[in-house]
This record gives C-alpha cells, sequence and structure tokens, in this order.
C-alpha cells in the first residue's frame, strides 16, 4: 500500500473503490481504480470476500457428496462445475471408459443448455452495465426457458446436483425432446433480436469496440481462458483441444474474434450461444438408448485430474484418493481467478467508464473465483 | 372566438374579484349590523369598510390573482404533469421490455371498499386482485414513501450547501414554468413576452450548478466525478444549443414564444402550400401546410432534440448519475424527500424541455381545429391546450423511446459528439436560416 500513499501525497490522482458493495461488481470482491481525472492510472482487484473453503470443505466428504458443494462454485453454471468434478473422480477411479454412452450424450445437453444459460446471465447483466437495462430483462425472460429445461431434466432450477461420478442422477423425462427443441429454435430466433438492440446499436459499438483489449500473448500469459481468450483469437476450446464426454463425436466450430476488445467477448459470447443451441440438438438427435448411470465405485487411490470447458473457460479439477472413500485432497482451478490477475494490465489507461464495459464483459463469477 | 380553454391570469383575477366582493359585502354587513344592533358607537365599523375597501381595491385584487396564478400553475406542473409522465415512462418503457410494469391503482386500496358509506361504490373492489389497477397510484405511494425516510447528512458533507442544492435545482426547474406557456392563455408571463425563450433557457441552465455543488458538497468521490462530469456535460451540449436556437431565431426574428407559435401557424408559401394535404385551413379555404420550424430548420431540430435530451439527463447522456460507475453519481449521499425532489424534478424537466422543443419546432399549440357549435359560447376543438399536451407527450414518448434502447455513452465520447458534430451541424443550420432569409424565400 506503499503507492497509495505517495499518490495520495502527489494530490492529482484518487483511489475509488469500486466495491466490495458496488453495482459494477456483480458479486463482492473489490477494484480498487487509482483514477487521474477520468483515466485509470492503475487498478488493483481485492478479492476472497466470498471463500467458502470448498477445496477443504471437501476432504471430509464421501467422492459424491462433495457434488453438492461443487454446484455451489458458481451458481449461475452449477452442472458444468459439477461435471468437470465428477470427470476427475471419474479419472481416479479409472472408469472414464465405462461410461454409458446415453450419460456421456445427456451430460453434453445439460452442459450445453447450463451454458446458454449461464451466458445469458452475463448479458442480463452487461446490459445494465452499459445503462440499457432493457437488455436485462429480454435476457432474463430468455433464460427462464432453459431454466425451465433444466428443471424437466434435473428437477431444480439452481443447484442441479445433477451430474454423477459414471453417469448422471437421472434420465430425461419423455417429452424433453420436444419441449427442448421447441425452446431453442424460439431461442435462435431471439439471438436476432439481441443482435438489433446490441450488436448492431451504433452506441454500443462505442462503449465496447476499442475498450479492454487482451492480446493473444497477454492473455496466454496471464491464464486467461474460455471466451476471453477466444475472443482474442487463440483457439483455446477444450471441447475441441482435450474432447470429453462426446463433444468428438459432435460436429461444432469453436467462436473465435481477433480484435479481443469487449466487443469481440460480447460477439464470442453470442456465437456460443448458438454452437451450444446447435449441439443441443445434435445431441438430442444421436441421444442412443441404454442405461444413464453405471455403478461407480466408492473408494479410490492415487491422483488424477481433468480440465473441462466451463462456460467462463478453463475449469480443472485435481482430486487426490488415499483408498478411503473420501478425497485425500481437491484442488480447484476456477477460470475467473487467473483472468482477474490479467485485470491490472488491461486496465491501464483506460476511462472510467470502461471499467464497467471491461469488467462486466470478462463475465466475473465471485463464486468460483473465491472458492 | 376563443381557441384556447384557460386565460390563467384572467381566470384567478375573475375568482379573486368575486371571493374578494362576497368577503367585502359580508364585512361591510357586518360593520353595518353591528353598529345598528348598538353594540358599538356609531363609526366603530369603519374599520372593517375600509378592510373591505382594501380587498376590493384592484392591486390587491391583482397581486393576490398573481400567486393563484403561479399555484395554479405549480400544480399543472408537479401534482399533475409530472405525476402523468412518470406514469407514461414506467408503463411504456414496461412493455418496450416485455412486461407489464406498475400496477398499482385505485382498486388496490380494498380498505375503500370496507368503509361502510363508500361500501356501495366500491364493491367490486374486494373481488378483484389487488394488481389490476393502472399503475398511477404506484408514484404517488413511492412520493410518500420518501417523505417517510430520514434525511440523511453525510458527517462530513458542507451541510448548508448540501441541503441548498436540491433547492436551486427544483426552484430553478419551476422557474421554467414560469415563462413556458401551454396556451395563448394558460401562462404566467403573458404574450407579448420578447425574452421568454432567453429566459426559459437561462432558468434550464441553473440546475447543473445545483448539481456540480450538489455533487462537491457531498464529500464523496462518486458524488464529486459525477458534479464535475455535469459541468463538463454543460459545456457541449449548452452552446450547440444556444446555436441552433439562433437558427429558429433569425428565421423567426424574435424570442417571443406567443410570436414563434404564431408565426409557424402561417401557410409555409403560397408554392409548396398546393402540393400538401397536411396542414389547417386558411381564409380561402384552401388547405395549407403549416410553417412549421422543423421543416424549414431541420439541421437545426436535430442538435435542438439532442441537446435537450442531454439537458433531460437521460439515458444515452445520463453521465453524471452513471448507476453502473458512479452507484448514483451526484444522487448517491442524498435520502429521503430530498432525493424524490431532484430525482422527480427529471421529469419537470422532460416536460419543459419537450415543451420547448413542440414550441419552437413543432408549432407549439397550433393545429386544425373546429369551432363547437355552443350556445352563448365559442370554444374550439381540440383547443390548444389539448393540441399542446398531446404533442409534448408524443415528444416525451420519443425521448423514453431512446433512452430505453441505448446503451449510456462516455464522458469524451459525449464531448466529441457536442464539439465535433453538433456545433458544426448547427451553424450550417444558423447559414441554412440567413440564405433563406436572405435570398426572400422566408419572408
Amino acid at each position: 500500500m506503499a503507492e497509495v500513499g505517495a499518490a495520495a501525497e502527489h494530490g492529482d490522482s484518487m483511489w475509488i473503490n469500486m466495491g466490495p458493495q458496488h453495482p459494477m461488481t456483480h458479486g463482492l470482491w473489490n477494484l480498487k481504480v487509482r483514477v487521474d481525472g477520468e483515466i485509470v492510472v492503475e487498478a488493483l482487484p481485492e478479492i476472497g470476500y466470498l471463500h467458502r473453503g470448498v477445496e477443504k470443505i471437501s476432504e471430509v466428504r464421501e467422492f459424491h457428496k462433495v457434488i453438492a458443494l461443487t454446484d455451489r462454485l458458481c451458481y449461475v453454471s452449477s452442472i458444468t462445475w459439477s461435471h468437470a468434478y465428477c470427470l476427475a473422480v471419474e479419472e481416479l477411479m479409472g472408469v472414464t471408459d465405462q461410461i454409458p454412452p446415453r450419460a456421456r450424450y445427456l451430460r453434453v445437453i445439460s452442459n450445453e443448455l447450463q451454458r446458454v444459460a449461464s451466458h445469458l446471465m452475463w448479458l442480463a447483466a452487461y446490459g445494465p452495465d452499459l445503462g440499457i437495462l432493457t437488455g436485462l430483462l429480454w435476457a432474463l425472460r430468455d433464460r427462464e426457458l432453459f431454466l425451465d429445461l433444466i428443471q424437466a431434466m434435473t428437477g431444480m432450477r439452481m443447484n442441479q446436483n445433477y451430474p454423477r461420478p459414471g453417469g448422471v442422477r437421472n434420465d430425461i423425462p419423455a417429452t424433453f425432446e420436444r419441449d427442448c427443441t421447441k425452446v431453442v429454435k424460439h431461442f435462435m430466433g431471439k439471438l436476432d433480436e439481441y443482435e438489433d438492440l446490441l450488436g448492431s446499436n451504433k452506441t454500443f459499438h462505442m462503449r465496447t469496440k476499442g475498450v479492454g483489449v487482451i492480446s493473444p500473448e497477454e492473455g496466454t500469459e496471464w491464464g486467461v481462458t474460455g471466451p476471453n481468450l477466444r475472443a482474442s483469437g487463440v483457439a483455446c476450446d477444450l471441447r475441441k483441444l482435450d474432447p470429453y464426454d462426446a463433444y468428438d463425436e459432435l460436429s461444432f466450430e469453436q467462436a473465435l474474434d481477433k480484435d479481443g476488445d469487449s466487443f469481440a467477448r460480447y460477439a464470442v459470447r453470442m456465437e456460443e450461444m448458438r454452437t451450444s443451441c446447435d449441439l443441443v440438438l445434435q445431441a438430442l438427435k444421436k441421444l442412443p438408448k441404454g442405461p444413464y448411470r453405471m455403478k461407480a465405485p466408492r473408494r479410490a487411490e492415487g491422483e488424477a485430474y481433468r480440465r473441462t470447458e466451463d462456460s467462463r473457460g478453463e475449469a480443472l479439477f485435481y482430486v487426490c484418493g488415499d483408498g478411503s472413500d473420501r478425497p485425500y485432497r481437491v484442488k480447484i482451478r476456477s477460470p475467473i481467478f487467473c483472468t482477474m490477475s490479467a485485470v491490472p494490465t488491461i486496465m491501464r489507461g483506460e476511462r472510467v467508464a470502461d471499467v464497467i464495459s471491461i469488467m462486466g464483459s470478462l463475465d466475473v463469477c465471485v463464486g468460483e473465483m473465491d472458492k | 372566438m376563443s381557441d384556447h380553454l384557460i386565460d390563467l391570469y384572467p381566470l384567478c383575477q375573475g375568482l379573486i374579484a368575486f371571493v374578494n366582493d362576497l368577503v367585502g359585502r359580508i364585512m361591510n354587513a357586518v360593520a353595518g349590523g353591528i353598529e345598528g344592533i348598538g353594540i358599538a358607537p356609531p363609526g366603530a365599523g369603519q374599520p372593517l369598510r375600509d378592510q373591505a375597501a382594501l380587498m376590493n381595491s384592484p392591486w390587491v385584487i391583482g397581486l393576490i390573482a398573481w400567486l393563484v396564478a403561479i399555484q395554479v400553475m405549480i400544480l399543472w406542473g408537479t401534482a399533475i404533469n409530472l405525476l402523468v409522465m412518470m406514469w407514461m415512462e414506467r408503463k411504456f418503457y414496461s412493455r418496450l421490455q416485455d412486461r407489464v410494469g406498475i400496477k398499482i391503482g385505485l382498486t388496490s386500496m380494498d380498505f375503500l371498499a370496507r368503509i361502510p358509506i363508500l361500501g356501495g361504490l366500491f364493491t367490486n373492489f374486494v373481488k378483484r386482485p389487488s394488481h389490476l389497477g393502472t399503475g398511477f397510484l404506484q408514484n404517488v405511494a413511492d412520493g410518500v414513501k420518501m417523505v417517510q425516510k430520514e434525511n440523511l447528512t453525510p458527517a462530513k458533507a458542507d451541510a448548508f450547501t448540501f441541503h441548498a442544492a436540491p433547492v436551486l435545482i427544483a426552484s430553478s426547474t419551476l422557474l421554467i414554468f414560469a415563462a413556458l406557456p401551454f396556451s395563448d392563455g394558460f401562462t404566467i408571463m403573458q404574450s407579448p413576452n420578447p425574452f421568454g425563450i432567453l429566459f426559459i433557457l437561462a432558468a434550464f441552465s441553473l440546475a447543473p450548478i445545483g448539481i456540480l455543488i450538489a455533487g462537491w458538497s457531498s464529500n464523496n468521490k462518486y458524488t464529486l466525478i459525477g458534479g464535475m462530469r455535469s459541468t463538463a456535460m454543460l459545456m457541449s451540449y449548452e452552446i450547440p444549443m444556444i446555436l441552433s436556437l439562433i437558427a429558429v431565431v433569425v428565421l423567426m426574428g424574435t424570442l417571443d414564444p406567443f410570436e414563434i407559435v404564431h408565426r409557424q401557424a402561417q401557410p409555409i408559401s403560397a408554392s409548396i402550400s398546393q402540393l400538401s394535404f397536411l396542414g389547417s385551413a386558411g381564409a380561402d379555404g384552401a388547405i395549407y401546410f403549416p410553417n412549421w420550424n422543423i421543416f424549414t430548420a431541420f439541421p437545426a431540430f436535430l442538435v435542438f432534440a439532442i441537446a435537450i435530451l442531454a439537458e433531460q439527463e437521460r439515458i444515452p447522456f445520463d453521465l453524471p448519475e452513471a448507476e453502473a460507475e458512479l452507484v448514483e453519481g451526484w444522487l448517491t449521499e442524498y435520502s429521503g424527500m430530498r432525493f424524490g425532489l431532484v430525482f422527480g424534478f427529471k421529469w419537470l424537466r422532460g416536460l419543459a424541455g419537450s415543451g420547448l422543443l413542440v414550441i419552437l419546432f413543432l408549432g407549439g399549440w397550433t393545429g386544425p381545429h373546429i369551432t363547437l357549435p355552443l350556445p352563448g359560447l365559442s370554444l374550439a376543438f381540440p383547443f390548444q391546450e389539448l393540441w399542446f399536451m398531446v404533442k409534448v407527450y408524443l415528444v416525451f414518448m420519443a425521448y423514453v423511446w431512446i433512452s430505453w434502447s441505448f446503451p449510456r455513452i462516455r464522458i469524451d465520447q459525449i464531448l466529441n459528439i457536442g464539439w465535433k458534430v453538433l456545433i458544426p451541424i448547427a451553424l450550417l443550420a444558423i447559414f441554412l436560416s440567413i440564405a433563406l432569409r436572405a435570398f426572400g424565400v422566408y419572408q
């Protein structure tokens, strides 16, 4: 904090706390911004307000009971997180090859529905960030449809507790394919409406283009992953690079952009929603018959890790077993925690209003960041 | 024939003269009475008679009539139009956002049906769910809530200026209505008012100073940045606004709002008028295209409309209170009714801004009308007040539509727009107006 004192002495810049309770944060964290007039000289993220010790609590629970915790890593993207954990546990137990095909497809469907819901939540938050409240209402309206689908699939709107080591908790209802196709096709049309409201809006371009540029090198060095890095032109989609579940049996293109600014991140996420919808339709078409879960062993020894493409980037679980029915150690690599380390670099020289535009486009989820 | 419904000052004057005359008669009768029945010596009633005479003297009646006229105008602005416009905005943008919006109305107050005397009138209130109203009372409820809340003063704020700023903002906004006419008669400053437009703009420009004071005195970084932004913005939209006004003044040759409106009611020119079917019938029965400034000075209209949008602090330009980055901007530290006052007065500024736009560019309160065949009374329909309010509300709706479909722009971008786009267009508009006058296209 020596720099803070020095800045105060000069008197030509001032610190503004954007957080812990501030409309910009979308959660409980703090961005300290040193501004010279309207220009950001320095930005220091201060995180950890929401640390719940998920990794430590996991050590005293049975393998399958940890899923309730991993669900709560990010409450807008629960299924993807529990899914990543289950994949790691399956690696640890050595049953990865024996997962029933229907379970692998059901995981793809649930993951992609969850991804769309998560991206819609991001869009709903990004609208008011830029002062366009209509975006919030529209995105939440459409997210409701996807929550309904997830509810039909899992029984819950949030914290679904759906993936299991060895498959998924339950099969889908009989009417699911019909409803899902209807919703997804309806939503594809709505995406064009968003394009009218935001993507082709000159004022929206003014606020997002050329703002918060992450170069491919910088992004890779700081550990930025997911849509944020793909917006800089780095093909880093783990569904392609390191396929899991049934992703290698489905055809899709990863969304890429080259500018690396806020608008590119917006465009990549919008494109990913299309891709996800398409993947859901493909998976529904190919969905094989058979069991949806296998009997996984209760005890495991050794260590294993698995990385998946979360809604926000690369989610990695490292699970270590000592032969008992509980993990000896669980380590979580959360994408936003690593992305946050790039924030001081991105922010330098931008304007105060751009802080909102940049942080909004990064899609911060405090739950997974603070674990 | 009277085109307008309300002649504000003569109406108030007549009312006061009637009341004062009545009271004066009673006082005279009392004075005569106490002398007549002998409870007081002769001449004891003289003070009462003097009082009655004073009350009926023209200048006392005039003074009271002015005060009443001002009260009527304030009530018309704040109690009627403010609520109507807030309600319109909230209902309209709710539909834009695919929802229904506020629904608290009279039907929500089902206790009315339980009052024995009123019970018969409101029987169906209890049968209906409370969320089926029109939503008009929601803003009243919000106002009542605001009044009940505590007025907090931040510990290290400059208390005097902190509390003075809302008063400055509110009073300067009300000052606009002293000169803003709603028709030929519904106005406080009556015709002719050769500097009316100048007065309105001067009153309009006072509020940003109040915002700066409010932001600075709150002792909070968010409010300080908000206040400074307000001042920086003022420079960028006020100058193009005045320049575009000059274009209108060159065309019209006057700053009198009444004169400007009357000149816009004239036919645009003989050659063009034959082509058109819109507009009002002239004396010879032909249909004339009205000479609205939006047609003759379109660039000036564009600049003025955008500048008024910024003047209202609506969303593309609501930087001083950008709630995403500055929490609530210069309003952050205000609470209770002080917050309600400065927040609610935004709609009053919206009313004044839309009204000014209508007067300057959209023909004010003129429009086609017929004379109602009433015995002993000649009244036009639609009368002037109706025309004016319809135009004002439509302009306001357009502003609401814009502000709920656009993101907020950045401070450097509004400065760029103001200095590099709006000022050149405004200068162009002035040249066009001068050319129209110089070559005699426009008399």
